[in-house]
C-alpha cells in the first residue's frame, strides 16, 4: 500500500508567490475555485475552471507534488466516472462530474502544498476564531504525516505476522485492513490523551487574552488576488445566469439497466 | 543464516540509510546490532524479512535471496518483533492476539490452541489470555507482542528494544529467556541501545554508524573500545567503567558483568593475602 497519498497535502517551505502569499488571501482564491466548481455542470466551464489552476501551480513549483495527489486521486475520479455513467448519466455529464472533482482535488492540494499549519493557525485566530478551535486543526493537519508514517509501521508489523494484504477475494481483502485500522486508532488515541496531559501540564489555556508574536498583514498583492477572485467569481456567476453556454453532446450513454434510477 | 552482501538502502527520495553492509550472522548464533539513533539498525533488520528490499547488493537468509522471496514467507523463519507494541495489537483478547499469525499461515485449530497455550504458560501470560491487550501495562503488551512473534516458532528472532519499559526484574527474565532461546537453537538478534543489558548477556556486537557497520566484535572486546564507543555514542557499562579506573590495580577490564568482576576482584583480594 502506497501512502504517497498524503504526500500532496504536505507542505513545503518555497521561495514563491504562492507560497508567500496570505493565508487568507490564497483560502479566499481556493474558495473562489471551489465555489465556482460546484456552481457549474457545463463541460467547458469546468474545463476552464481546472486549466486556470495550472498556472497556479505553476507558479508554486509545484507541479510533481500536485500531480502526485492528481495520480493518488485518479481511482476516486475513475469511480465517480463509472458510477455516473453506469446509472444513467450522458457520457459528457459523466465527464464533467469527474472533472469538478479532480478540480475540487487541486484547489485543495494547491492550498495545503503551499500554506504553512501555523500560518494557518494564524490566519484562523485572526479571524476570531477561538485558539482552542484553531489549534485543534493545526495539529490535526500537522499530524497527518506522522500518521501516515504510524501507518506504514503498522503495516509492516502485521505484514511481518504473515499478515497478507492483496490475498482473498473482495470481502477477505477489506477484512485484511482490520488489523491495520485498530492499532492506528488506538494509538492515534493514546497519542492525543498524552498531548492533552502535556499541554495541560505547560499552561495551555491559562491566559485568555493570548498576544501573538507574529501578526499577519496583507500586502498589495494579496489584495489584488482577493479582487481577481472576487470579479472572476462575479464573472462565473453572470456566466452562470444569463450566458448560454455552448453543450458538448457525445450520443453515448449507458443502456438501462438499472430501470429504476 | 543470514547474509548481506554490499547491502545499500534508501529510502525513494531520501539519503541511503544503510551504505553497503557486508554481514553474516550464522545459524544459533546471538548478536546484539548497537549505534547511535538514525545509524540505520531498524531498517537493516527489516531488510531481513523482506519488508525492506536492497536498493543494492543483497540479503540472503538461508540461502534464498530475499527479492525471490515474500515477507510471508520469509517471516516464517524470521521472526520480528517491533519495538512499540501498539503498532500491532488489535484483537479482543491476548488468546486471539497470538493466535492471529499462526491463521496467517494456516496452521490447524488444534494446533493453533495447543501453541497458543504453551507460550501463554512459557511468557507468563497465561491469567491475560481472556483479557484484552490494550488494557494491560505496557511492560505486558511489549511480552504479548514478544509470545505474538514466538508462537510460530521461527528459526531466526529479531527484537527492537526488547529492554524498553521493562522494569529491573523483567529485564533479568527476559535476559534469561534470551538466553534459553538462544541455547535451543535459535538465532537470536536483539537491537538496543542498552549497554547494560549486553554487558550482563556478552552478545556478539556490531555496532553500526551512519550506515556502516563501524564494529563487529564480542562483547567483551567492544565495549571496553572507548574510542569506537564514543563514535557510536555509546558508554562502558558501568562494571566495565569501574574495572576501566581501577585497571592500575591489575584488574581486569574486560571483566563487564557482575558475575566475572566479582570473580576478579575476589582473585585479586586472596591474591593480596
Amino acid at each position: 500500500m502506497s501512502l504517497k497519498v498524503f504526500d500532496g497535502f504536505k507542505f513545503a517551505k518555497l521561495p514563491t508567490p504562492i507560497h508567500m502569499m496570505d493565508p487568507r488571501a490564497k483560502f479566499i482564491m481556493t474558495m473562489g475555485i471551489f465555489a465556482a466548481a460546484l456552481l457549474f455542470t457545463n463541460i467547458y466551464a469546468l474545463i476552464v475552471i481546472f486549466l486556470v489552476q495550472l498556472p497556479i501551480v505553476y507558479a508554486s513549483k509545484s507541479w510533481r507534488k500536485w500531480a502526485g495527489s492528481m495520480r493518488a486521486g485518479l481511482l476516486l475520479a475513475v469511480l465517480i466516472f463509472v458510477m455516473n455513467f453506469v446509472f444513467g448519466s450522458t457520457f459528457v455529464f459523466s465527464a464533467a462530474m469527474t472533472l469538478r472533482f479532480v478540480s475540487l482535488m487541486s484547489a485543495f492540494s494547491l492550498f495545503f502544498m503551499t500554506t504553512s499549519p501555523d500560518d494557518l493557525g494564524l490566519a484562523l485566530e485572526q479571524a476570531h476564531v477561538p485558539y482552542t478551535l484553531s489549534f485543534t486543526f493545526t495539529t490535526a493537519v500537522r499530524l497527518v504525516p506522522t500518521m501516515a508514517l504510524d501507518a506504514q509501521t503498522v503495516i509492516d508489523a502485521q505484514r511481518s505476522r504473515g499478515l497478507e494484504l492483496d490475498k482473498g477475494n473482495f470481502m477477505k481483502r477489506i477484512r485484511n485492513y482490520i488489523p491495520i485500522l485498530i492499532p492506528l486508532i488506538v494509538s492515534a488515541i493514546r497519542r492525543s490523551i498524552e498531548l492533552a496531559e502535556a499541554l495541560e501540564s505547560r499552561g495551555f489555556g491559562a491566559s485568555p487574552n493570548r498576544q501573538p508574536l507574529i501578526v499577519l498583514r496583507m500586502k498589495a498583492t494579496d489584495y489584488i488576488v482577493i479582487v481577481l477572485t472576487a470579479v472572476m467569481f462575479a464573472l462565473a456567476v453572470y456566466v452562470y445566469l444569463y450566458v448560454r453556454l455552448p453543450t458538448l453532446d457525445v450520443p453515448i450513454r449507458m443502456p438501462k439497466i438499472f430501470p429504476w434510477f | 543464516m543470514i547474509e548481506t552482501k554490499g547491502l545499500k538502502f534508501a529510502y525513494p527520495g531520501y539519503s541511503e540509510v544503510l551504505r553497503g553492509i557486508d554481514l553474516t550472522i550464522n545459524d544459533r548464533e546471538f548478536v546484539a546490532i548497537m549505534g547511535e539513533n538514525g545509524a540505520g539498525k531498524t531498517t537493516l533488520v527489516k531488510t531481513f524479512n523482506g519488508l525492506l528490499m536492497p536498493t543494492a547488493g543483497t540479503v540472503r537468509v538461508d540461502g534464498v535471496d530475499t527479492r525471490d522471496s515474500s515477507v510471508a514467507r520469509l517471516s516464517r523463519d524470521v521472526g520480528l518483533v517491533f519495538q512499540n507494541p501498539d503498532h500491532q495489537l488489535f484483537s479482543e483478547t491476548v488468546r486471539e492476539e497470538l493466535a492471529f499469525s499462526l491463521r496467517n499461515f494456516g496452521y490447524k485449530e488444534d494446533t493453533i490452541e495447543r501453541r497458543v497455550a504453551t507460550i501463554l504458560e512459557t511468557l507468563d501470560l497465561a491469567r491475560y489470555a481472556e483479557s484484552s491487550p490494550f488494557v494491560l501495562s505496557g511492560g505486558e503488551r511489549k511480552r504479548v507482542a514478544l509470545a505474538a512473534v514466538l508462537v510460530w516458532n521461527p528459526k531466526h528472532i529479531i527484537l527492537d528494544e526488547p529492554t524498553i519499559g521493562q522494569d529491573y526484574q523483567q529485564k533479568d527474565r527476559l535476559r534469561n529467556f534470551i538466553i534459553q532461546l538462544n541455547a535451543q537453537g535459535k538465532t537470536v538478534i536483539i537491537i538496543t541501545h542498552d549497554v547494560e543489558f549486553v554487558a550482563e548477556c556478552k552478545p556478539r556486537i556490531i555496532l553500526l554508524s551512519k550506515g556502516l557497520v563501524i564494529g563487529d566484535r564480542p562483547a567483551e572486546d567492544l565495549l571496553t573500545d572507548g574510542q569506537l564507543l564514543e563514535k557510536a555514542s555509546l558508554t562502558r557499562p558501568q562494571i566495565g567503567q569501574l574495572m576501566h579506573q581501577l585497571r592500575d590495580f591489575g584488574l581486569p577490564e574486560r571483566a563487564i558483568d557482575v558475575y566475572s568482576a566479582e570473580q576478579a576482584i575476589l582473585q585479586a583480594l586472596r591474591r593480596k593475602r
